[in-house]
């Protein structure tokens, strides 16, 4: 059973790492447009209700924070292992719920914009 | 065996100091800290979004536009760059060896495939936001 578990977090890094990969540094130049003040014509809050609206759009705005949220929660499980805090099933737990809120809250908010 | 065996004195909190390749490992570890940090960013969005006024969205972006959120845009670009993307899809051919048939791809085929499709999937979604 642990090692079933183990089998899903893992492959849950691993295609999460391969799409942040390639799609975050694109992402990091959008929000760097938006901080120095050109934001995209995509972003406008037409289009972005417009794009959150359709299937497609919560489709692949749920696909990336999902993959994103269950590669971060374990890679920094292994960072807090690896800095010496010794405490796995408690860090685990604690990473693994806030994974699972973030995953709640994304289809939320994904579900109440209509 | 011997009664006092020698065990090498090791840092349990900065073991990854002692070596070049730890410490390229803990950067590559990371990168998953900004990763949260965008995944928080794209959740505010989207809860701004989902209270349906224009007003909460603007205030959204407007939070974005502040030095230190340039300054960290800019940082978390090109170390994310360096030690996510590069890493991860130099990584690629060691992690899934590709077999077809009786011969291995080689693995610079499959690292350029990736360059490949973060070329495609970066442009797709410049496309999508309005950049190009």
């Amino acid at each position: 059973m642990a090692i079933a578990k183990k089998a899903l977090v893992w492959s849950l890094f691993a295609v999460g790492g391969t799409m942040t990969a390639l799609l975050f540094p694109a992402l990091m130049v959008i929000f760097l447009l938006i901080s120095v003040g050109h934001v995209p014509d995509g972003l406008s809050f037409g289009n972005a209700t417009a794009f959150s609206q359709s299937w497609l759009g919560k489709m692949f705005l749920f696909g990336v924070l999902f993959l994103s949220i269950w590669h971060a929660a374990h890679r920094l499980r292994v960072i807090f292992h690896d800095i010496g805090l010794r405490a796995d099933t408690f860090m685990a737990s604690v990473l693994y719920v806030l994974a699972a809120l973030g995953t709640l809250l994304t289809a939320y908010f994904l579900w109440t914009i209509r | 065996m011997s009664r006092r065996p020698y065990i090498r004195p090791v840092s349990r909190t900065a073991w990854y100091m002692t070596h070049v390749r730890y410490k390229s490992y803990m950067l590559r570890e990371l990168t998953c800290v900004l990763v949260a940090v965008y995944c928080v960013l794209i959740l505010s969005g989207l809860a701004a979004l989902a209270s349906g006024t224009q007003t909460r969205w603007d205030e959204f972006l407007a939070s974005q536009q502040h030095l230190a959120w340039i300054l960290f845009h800019g940082f978390a670009l090109v170390f994310f760059t360096v030690y996510q993307s590069i890493a991860w899809f130099g990584l690629a051919p060691k992690a899934m060896p590709l077999q077809m048939g009786d011969r291995t791809v080689p693995g610079g085929l499959i690292v350029a495939a990736h360059y490949m499709l973060w070329l495609v999937l970066s442009a797709a979604l410049f496309w999508i936001a309005g950049v190009i």
